[in-house]
């Protein structure tokens, strides 16, 4: 259990504290290395990669996106309505939103 | 008398080395690695630094600021509700509530959803529960939330499975029947794979991760890329990763072949190109750790590995980093002295895409 959080705390992007869950949705979905996925999401944001993993540089910007933050916000998008909000903002499909879209 | 640094063997214990010392099992690990793979060792510069990371003041260090790379995650919620005498803490949870720790609590970049057992093949007798759980899963869930498990091929052999052990043909010297049987076992075991990961697809997953690919030897790995073409073709947008078990395919069988190349035998540099030929989206080279030998040993051999790997593929490469792999321990609860410095040299030296 501590060897994985280790692994976060010393080389890792901190999630959707961060972006850390952007740029590993550019590398699967479209097999970005490390410095194109980072620029890519850098890009779309607007911000400096230096920023993907900052978590005060990107808190705001998550709520004003509606891409999921780790706390309660009234109204904000959790779930499957933030991955939409993901899916737009990085132009590529996820699974689970197409999955829901063809049930509505 | 020269400044000692506390550092690791590979079963964990601290040691004391003088700065000789850790650069002698450096480049003695370094050679190791460029020895056996034929390829490049690392420069002057480059152990110079994996030196000094070893070397640094502090418990824990972290990579330098703007380096840092998505952390994914394998063997699923396990770590946090399952306990096998490994690495699960046996906290009564659900495998929801271990998916949203993960992601709202640890700050992990993706998880993974598995089976108890986390082998593909118990999974098919409870394939409406799996797919249920996923689907719960990703309605409150953000980050990407893969499927995962373990090829395993051994499962396929008597007395856990149809065909015949390969292990006890070749003791009675049945050579030809028992690669019969590894080639009966990896077309089973890729019908099984597929289908599980059809159903889980149409339940909304983000995709499949294939961990400790090859366990089984090559016929395990044969099997898992076959699964991953098929996959492919099936499901375009599909996340697919593929983590091997060990350093080297083991032959087992010694003559399967994917894309006309010999599998066993092959390396983490020779390893990539093949998984990405067969349509993953990202590859997680292994390194193993040796037990008798230094930290600094087991890591510049890891880095020198790795960063072969790494400039041999052309899709993403997270190296996989648990306990006893990658430079790391072998060890259930790894000192995250050792665990930091290695993730750090790991990013900064061997330029990986993740871990």
């Amino acid at each position: 259990m501590g060897m994985p959080i280790s692994h976060i705390m010393t080389s890792g992007m901190s999630g959707i504290r961060a972006a850390g869950d952007l740029v590993a949705r550019m590398q699967f979905a479209k097999n970005m290395r490390i410095d194109e996925a980072k620029k890519f999401v850098a890009d779309k944001l607007n911000v400096a990669p230096i920023d993907l993993s900052d978590e005060f540089a990107m808190r705001e910007i998550r709520e004003d996106l509606g891409i999921g933050v780790i706390t309660s916000v009234a109204e904000a998008p959790k779930g499957i309505a933030a991955k939409m909000n993901i899916e737009k903002l990085l132009d590529i499909e996820i699974n689970s939103c197409e999955r829901f879209r063809n049930q509505i | 008398m020269a400044t000692e640094y506390s550092i690791r063997m590979g079963d964990g214990k601290r040691v004391y080395h003088d700065k000789k010392q850790i650069m002698d099992d450096l480049e003695a690990g370094i050679a190791d690695a460029a020895d056996l793979g034929e390829i490049s060792g690392l420069s002057s510069d480059e152990t110079e630094r994996i030196a000094e990371i070893i070397m640094l003041e502090g418990r824990m260090v972290g990579v330098e600021e703007g380096k840092e790379v998505p952390v994914t995650h394998d063997i699923s919620t396990l770590r946090i509700d399952g306990d096998q005498g490994n690495s699960g803490v046996g906290i009564p949870s659900s495998r929801m509530i271990g998916c949203m720790m993960h992601e709202r609590a640890f700050g992990a970049d993706t998880m993974e959803l598995g089976h108890i057992d986390y082998s593909y093949k118990p999974v098919k007798p409870v394939i409406a529960q799996e797919c249920q759980a996923m689907e719960v899963c990703q309605q409150n869930m953000i980050i990407p939330l893969l499927y995962g498990a373990m090829p395993n091929m051994g499962l396929y052999y008597t007395p856990d499975g149809p065909f015949e052990n390969p292990g006890d043909l070749m003791k009675a010297f049945k050579i030809a029947e028992a690669q019969e049987s590894i080639e009966k076992s990896a077309d089973h075991l890729t019908r099984d794979m597929i289908w599980i990961m059809q159903h889980l697809m149409r339940s909304a997953s983000d995709g499949v991760n294939f961990d400790t690919t090859g366990a089984a030897g090559d016929g395990d790995m044969y099997s898992t890329l076959h699964a991953v073409e098929a996959l492919r073709k099936e499901f375009p947008n599909m996340y697919i990763e593929v983590g091997m078990a060990g350093e080297c395919v083991l032959g087992m069988h010694g003559g399967l072949e994917y894309d006309g190349t010999t599998l066993a035998g092959l390396w983490p540099h020779q390893q990539a190109p093949l998984v990405s030929k067969a349509g993953a989206n990202l590859f997680g080279p292994v390194v193993n750790t040796n037990t008798s030998k230094s930290f600094s040993w087991n890591l510049g051999r890891a880095v020198t590995f790795i960063k072969a790997a790494v400039e041999a593929s052309d899709i993403p490469c997270h190296v996989d980093m648990g306990m006893g792999v990658g430079g790391i321990p072998m060890f259930e609860t790894p000192p995250i002295d050792a665990v930091s410095r290695a993730s750090k040299a790991m990013v900064e030296v061997a330029g990986v895409d993740g871990i």
